[in-house]
């Protein structure tokens, strides 16, 4: 139902049928639309007001519209600065002294439980860390059966249950027991609770104050809507938070909720969850994120390939040589060339959702990497003057330029039909005034099939 | 437990602190103005806010403006005819869950993606059905998630009604089986189906959702009767992928939204209405067993914008 960034910008710059310096309507029109992805994706109203603003001033005075395609270039722009306001690479755990105390909170039912022991079980194996589990969790039913049974499936020490004990009594226990028996770290699940549950929260701020977490990770789950802000910020302001956990990304969830969450409490997301099983945690990447929170796949190494790909200011020469109805065969092998280029990009192109256009063109183009190898070698065996004046090529030259580039005469011929029906493709285009549309796009018209 | 209280009054107490900033926002904008452009994005931000979609709130607001663009406006008129219009959207779906006197027993299957509240909906069910003097099994078919099991149990012993379980790891389908054959010769009336939390994108989980119910029609060609979704209040737009999802994998026939006593909204709510208009059987505001309530749109929609208390 919902149309991604890409092809939202893509129709925007269609509508544009000009080229040369955007105008300011144009970066509005640019701006609304990435407005309506980012809320369809989750994003927080008021923040994706100031990612909006943010934009503009980084799209305004750079030269959008000299690229090739300006919507991908925009895209490009979105998708950096969210990166950037995503939050740098990884950033890992904090330790104190021992034992190190991690304290987990979050909304009923986003994953504190099942996170705690994945947790638990990759300071275990990776970091060789003695980690003790313990539940604080006295409101909902078997909740700290849960991570018992999570604990033992995880072959990490679990404080034994004691019935009755109240949460801040359980976290002594624990803390004590850590002491005791040389743990290096405790990680203190605890009850689900909203963030404006003053007893629960109040209850909170208890442990918190005995417990001294070195960490205190919000989990949070990706498929949370405009309610992220609220719950991140009180629980930040709250009890005070040190990282963020988002659960459930394993999902089809565009994951908005990361950059609201991210950009209210200004804490970097340390982990993602990925399933259910306890392997399932992983390093968060802000790369990944902007492009799942903008539904396009890695398009921005795409974009980096294209820019370099094709020649611009050669397309627009050919263009206007074009519209004019001129086109001969060093035209040809400059369009060979940079279809050879964007040939091999149809791999990557293949993999990305958003480009559908674009991938139908190339498509259509039906390159082929040693066929258009050989009529270059083709075109490179003639003369300039036949290059030129191909109605010139009668049989003997023909046969020459055959020999010349190892290949047989009736290549020769297929070329010269394809450049005749080029040809009249374009007078045919140029009555209907198409040729501009045609090209409108920066990506050499395709050829005829063969 | 909390003390009992009418169900309106706890519907209030639920939705008004998740319209409080909501309303203050509405409040701040209009009070003084005429409906002009400015005055007609902020309410359709606010919409926004509350998780109805872009869309839908664009929709909400130009029907809006329509009928009043440049009128003298007082806030609370205002919001009431925007709360009138969205309780028209959500009044065909507002349909309480059926009983089915004819089946014996009356299976229902309640299923949604992890950790939205449908083993609490189960119980908050089978503690309303034993106050309605109805005989209610449980079937405890999350043979997955560790202590499951357990926690619909002491659901199970909190309402005094029976549980039937398995194993861990145990064949979700095959126990389906087993406890409708078992509520069928114990004549219970109704039988409420707990199953694991699962995503909608994995094919194999839905997979295994869809045999039980084929499994279950073994038995009862009629049954599940009712396969209700759960809907947390705080998920976003992905509840239309959840939705469009379950309901193609297994008839969902009707819907319960959770944690509506959060200061989130549900308002994608109004846009699944207009969408899908599956039922919503009920909500849930809080994690007791009587914190499940009829769904209201008259006053779900007052609530949303804010104007609940200050008539109350
Ligand atoms: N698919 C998926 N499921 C997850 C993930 N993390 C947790 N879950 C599931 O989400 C559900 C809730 O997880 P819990 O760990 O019980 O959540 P909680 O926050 O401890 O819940 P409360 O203690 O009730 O507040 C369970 O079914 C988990 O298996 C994840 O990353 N992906
Ligand atoms: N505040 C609030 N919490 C709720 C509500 N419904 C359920 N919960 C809580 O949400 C958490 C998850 O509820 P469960 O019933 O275990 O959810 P589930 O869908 O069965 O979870 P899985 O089986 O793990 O997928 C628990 O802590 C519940 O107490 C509600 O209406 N309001
Ligand atoms: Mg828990
Ligand atoms: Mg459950």
């Amino acid at each position: 139902m919902f149309e991604n960034l890409t092809s939202r910008l893509g129709t925007v710059f269609d509508r544009l049928k000009r080229r040369g310096a955007l105008r300011e309507s144009d970066v509005d029109a640019a701006l609304r639309e990435i407005r309506v992805a980012l809320l369809e994706a989750d994003v927080a109203l008021p923040v994706v007001k100031d990612f909006v603003r943010g934009v503009r001033e980084k799209a305004v005075g750079r030269e959008v519209l000299k690229s090739v395609t300006p919507g991908q270039m925009v895209v490009k722009i979105v998708h950096d600065h969210l990166v950037e306001l995503l939050g740098g690479s990884h950033s890992g755990l904090r330790y104190g002294p021992p034992p190190s105390v991690i304290l987990m909170v979050g909304l009923q039912g986003s994953g504190k439980t099942t996170t705690s022991a994945k947790l638990a079980r990759r300071l275990d194996r990776r970091e060789k860390k003695r980690v003790l589990l313990a539940s604080l969790d006295v409101q909902r039913p078997a909740a700290q059966e849960q991570l018992a049974t999570l604990a033992r499936q995880a072959e990490v020490a679990c404080l034994p249950i004691v019935a009755g004990e109240d949460p801040v009594a359980i976290a002594r226990r624990a803390l004590e027991t850590a002491r005791r028996e040389g743990f290096d770290v405790v990680i203190l699940d605890t009850a689900g609770r909203l963030h404006i549950d003053e007893a629960l929260m109040g209850e909170l701020e208890a442990v918190r104050d005995l417990a001294q977490p070195a960490e205190t990770l919000l989990v949070a789950d990706a498929l949370t809507g405009q309610d992220a802000v609220n719950v991140a910020r009180q629980f930040n302001e709250r009890i005070g938070i040190s990282g963020i956990v988002l659960t459930r990304m394993d999902g089809d969830a565009r994951g908005g909720a990361a950059l609201s969450m991210r950009t209210v409490t200004g804490r970097p997301i340390k982990f993602v969850g990925t399933g259910e099983k306890l392997d399932a945690l992983d390093p968060f990447h802000p790369e990944r994120m902007a492009s799942r929170i903008l539904d396009m796949g890695d398009v921005v190494s795409l974009v980096e390939k294209v820019a370099e790909t094709v020649d611009r200011d050669e397309a627009e020469r050919m263009a206007r040589r074009m519209a004019k109805g001129r086109f001969d065969l060093n035209d040809l092998r400059k369009q060979l060339q940079q279809m050879r280029r964007m040939g091999g990009m149809s791999g990557i192109l293949a993999q990305l959702p958003g480009i559908a256009k674009m991938k139908q063109q190339i498509a259509k183009a039906n390159i082929d990497e040693k066929m258009i190898l050989r009529q270059c070698a083709i075109i490179d065996s003639m003369t300039p003057q036949e290059r030129r004046r191909p109605e010139i090529i009668h049989a003997s030259r023909k046969r020459r330029i055959a020999r010349g580039s190892g290949t047989q005469v009736q290549d020769v011929n297929k070329l010269l039909k394809q450049h005749r029906q080029m040809q009249d493709m374009l007078k045919r285009a140029k009555k209907a005034g198409g040729i501009q549309n045609l090209l409108g796009r920066g990506l050499p018209p395709g050829m005829p099939p063969h | 437990m909390a003390e009992k209280r009418g169900w309106l009054q706890r519907l209030k107490q639920g939705l008004a602190r998740s319209s409080n900033s909501l309303r203050e926002r509405i409040t701040g904008v209009l009070r003084r103005r005429r409906l002009d452009a400015e005055a007609l994005e902020e309410l359709e931000e606010a919409l926004i806010m509350a998780d109805l979609g872009v869309e839908t709130a664009a929709e909400l607001i130009a029907e809006l403006s329509r009928e009043r663009f440049g009128r003298e406006v007082e806030d609370r008129e205002i919001r009431a005819s925007l709360a009138a219009a969205i309780a028209r959207i959500l009044e065909p779906v507002a349909k309480p869950l059926p009983v089915r006197p004819e089946a014996r027993p009356q299976v229902i299957l309640v299923a949604g993606v992890n950790g939205v509240g449908k083993t609490t909906t189960i119980g908050k069910l089978a503690h309303r059905m034993r106050t309605e003097g109805r005989r209610v099994m449980l079937a405890a078919c999350d043979t997955f998630r560790a202590a499951a099991v357990e926690q619909l149990r002491i659901w199970g012993e909190r309402c005094g009604v029976p549980v039937v379980s398995g194993r861990p790891g145990a064949d979700a389908a095959g126990l389906a089986y087993e406890a409708l054959e078992r509520a069928r010769r114990e004549g219970c009336e109704v039988l409420l189906i707990d199953t694991a939390g699962r995503l909608h994108n994995k094919q194999a989980l839905m997979d295994e959702l869809a045999k039980i119910v084929r499994v279950l029609k073994k038995l009862d060609p009629a049954a599940p009767h009712d396969v209700l979704l759960v809907l947390d209040a705080t998920t976003g737009q992905n509840a239309h992928n959840q939705v469009e999802t379950f309901r193609a994998m297994v008839e969902v026939t009707g819907l319960v939204v959770t944690k509506l006593d959060g200061t989130a909204r549900g308002g994608v709510v109004v846009a699944l209405a207009r969408r899908f208009g599956l039922p919503v059987h009920a909500i849930g505001v809080g994690e007791t067993a009587e914190d499940l309530q009829p769904f209201a749109p008259e006053a779900f929609a007052r609530a949303l914008l804010g104007l609940e208390e200050e008539t109350a």
